[in-house]
């Protein structure tokens, strides 16, 4: 029942989706044909591109051909380079899939540990100094951390390269960017979320049955402390997802979200609209998958 | 916390009064002073144009919170407005209300707005714009929630049955309940658009030149910041500081109106 009313919503969202990022081009104030192309375009140009487009037929037909064209993963090309976005965009995927992951991967590892020691050091020197740093670290955009990792490792230190993406070690720093706002924000829930189970009779239960403070730790507190991450996760690799955008463009990394930027700064609305899309598409699928694996984890909700 | 807070956002008011005192000009170009550390002339450095940082910076605080400000009241009108029709009413309208909001939070963190951005063109208004279009959502998610919960209680169920009318039961009954979540809110989302408008004058998507923005100035900072690192330094850690200050003063204002998300 969970699953029909779950994969209804998905569908409804993924055509609301499509179809807000079909209307796009249409919110371009004036022609979209003239500020894509230029007042020094010819009329002949404009209306070759209009065909193109399709932008002479009613609208409703317009949506049609859109959807009809993206269901035989056709996107259209680029207006200035004439190239095909799906094979740009299949081109670019990958660097920031990479880069998403690299950077959930640095949330994880640094965030969960950090959130269970500052937990378990609650209210002493460590725990204040741990809240204090992440607060701190998620008050902090990409777009001034990132200058700020590559001004000390591969401008002052010359650990690191300072951008682009030739060397292994180039996804690093953008990955760090992105990760150390998701475990800071991981931290703290981590905390809070085991600060609260710490506190349940059955916590209480296994000490005095004599267990281990390790085992009542990893085994009964955070199994049930760590579900709500789940959750957070999924909404978290939206901001990934969304904070590419900028993080690429400082670090020259060739993702989908540096050919976004690019794409507005050459008015190449059909690029534009294909990044929006993918973008979006992946992070509804991401939150289905979400919803679906807390499901699985949490015994209690599937019962229900 | 709260005197830190309070500590950090009286300085930038400060700064700004002092600021137009000083008559201090963001726009007056110097080519003598190109990219030049702090001094004793220009405390914050100068940028690629000669220009007085401070007086970007100071100029800069202006027009984000001007934008903010805007932002948040436009959003909350609108949104508050949605979820309490939605909540209110429910059945057929509240599910297309919400399925429109689904739409809306299907895309991730600010990509809407910078394809809203990127398609209405740069410049202020149109910044604006692109914020409201996507911010408001988040404002009708809780409204509505709240409404509906709120909806069933006995004051507003006793005022209904003596005849009060659909306007006085929200306004009067209704949303005074709600006010407090709702200023806490309102107080974190003044940060969050502050870094949204950052995010997209940094994008080259919002405030235009010559008008000081600290996105924009942080876009040129990363540009010179192999010659002037005190210019990307300096910006950070001003916007860095302005946005803690708000967040810590929304979770003071938390804790103090003990504002608990699901209970209403």
């Amino acid at each position: 029942m969970f699953l029909i009313k779950r994969l209804t919503s998905f569908f409804t969202v993924i055509f609301g989706v499509l179809l807000l990022t079909f209307l796009l081009i249409h919110l371009v104030p004036g022609d979209p044909v003239e500020v894509m192309l230029g007042e020094s375009a010819s009329s002949a140009d404009r209306d070759a591109l209009r065909t193109e487009l399709g932008l002479n037929q009613p609208l409703l037909q317009q949506f049609g051909t859109y959807l009809n064209k993206l269901a035989h993963g056709d996107f259209g090309r680029s207006i200035h380079t004439k190239a095909s976005i799906a094979e740009l965009i299949n081109t670019r995927y990958p660097a920031t899939l990479k880069l998403a992951l690299l950077a959930l991967m640095i949330g994880l590892f640094v965030g969960i540990p950090l959130g269970i020691y500052s937990a378990l050091k609650a209210g002493r020197w460590q725990d204040i100094l741990v809240t204090v740093v992440s607060v701190r670290l998620s008050a902090m955009p990409a777009f001034w951390l990132g200058p700020v990792l590559m001004l000390i490792f591969a401008v002052w230190l010359g650990w690191l390269p300072v951008s682009g993406m030739e060397s292994g070690a180039s996804i690093i720093l953008p990955a760090a960017t992105l990760g150390f706002g998701l475990s800071a924000i991981l931290t703290r829930m981590t905390r809070t979320s085991l600060l609260e189970v710490l506190n349940d009779d059955y916590i209480r239960t296994a000490r005095a049955k004599g267990l281990s403070e390790r085992v009542v730790i990893l085994r009964h507190a955070l199994r049930a402390a760590l579900l709500p991450i789940i959750t957070i996760v999924g909404l978290q690799m939206g901001s990934l997802l969304a904070g590419a955008v900028i993080t690429e463009t400082i670090f020259s990394w060739d993702g989908i979200g540096r050919l976004l930027v690019e794409s507005i700064e050459k008015r190449d609305y059909p690029v534009t609209q294909a990044c929006v899309l993918i973008v979006a598409l992946s992070y509804v699928v991401v939150n289905l998958f979400t919803d679906l694996l807390y499901k699985l984890a949490d015994p209690r909700v599937r019962v229900a | 916390m709260k005197w830190f807070s309070y500590s950090i956002l009286g300085f930038w008011v400060l700064a700004v009064i002092i600021g137009y005192l000083f008559r201090l000009d963001p726009n007056l170009i110097d080519l003598n002073m190109v990219l030049q550390g702090p001094s004793v002339q220009h405390w914050f450095g100068a940028d690629d144009l000669g220009r007085d940082i401070l007086a970007r910076v100071l100029s800069g605080v202006k027009m984000s919170v001007l934008v903010a400000l805007t932002v948040t009241v436009i959003t909350m009108v609108v949104g508050v407005s949605v979820g309490m029709l939605a909540g209110f009413y429910g059945g057929k309208i509240d599910s297309v209300l919400m399925q429109i909001t689904d739409i809306f939070l299907a895309f991730p963190g600010i990509l809407l707005a910078i394809a809203f951005a990127a398609v209405l063109g740069p410049g202020l208004g149109n910044l604006i714009l692109a914020l409201c279009l996507t911010g408001w959502v988040s404002y009708a998610r809780l409204t509505r929630g709240q409404t509906m919960s709120l909806r069933n209680r006995q004051h507003v169920q006793a005022a209904e049955s003596l005849g009060a009318g659909v306007p006085r039961l929200l306004f009067r009954h209704i949303l005074p309940l709600m006010a407090s979540i709702l200023v806490v809110e309102a107080a974190y989302s003044l940060a969050s658009v502050m870094i949204a408008e950052a995010s997209l004058s940094f994008l080259g998507l919002g405030i235009q030149a010559p008008n000081a923005s600290w996105g924009a100035m942080l876009r040129d900072a990363v540009r010179f910041m192999l010659v002037a690192p005190h210019y990307v330094l300096i910006v950070g850690l001003c916007l860095m500081s302005l946005i803690l200050a708000i967040n810590l003063g929304g979770d003071y204002l938390r804790d103090r109106l003990d504002v608990r998300r699901d209970i209403p």
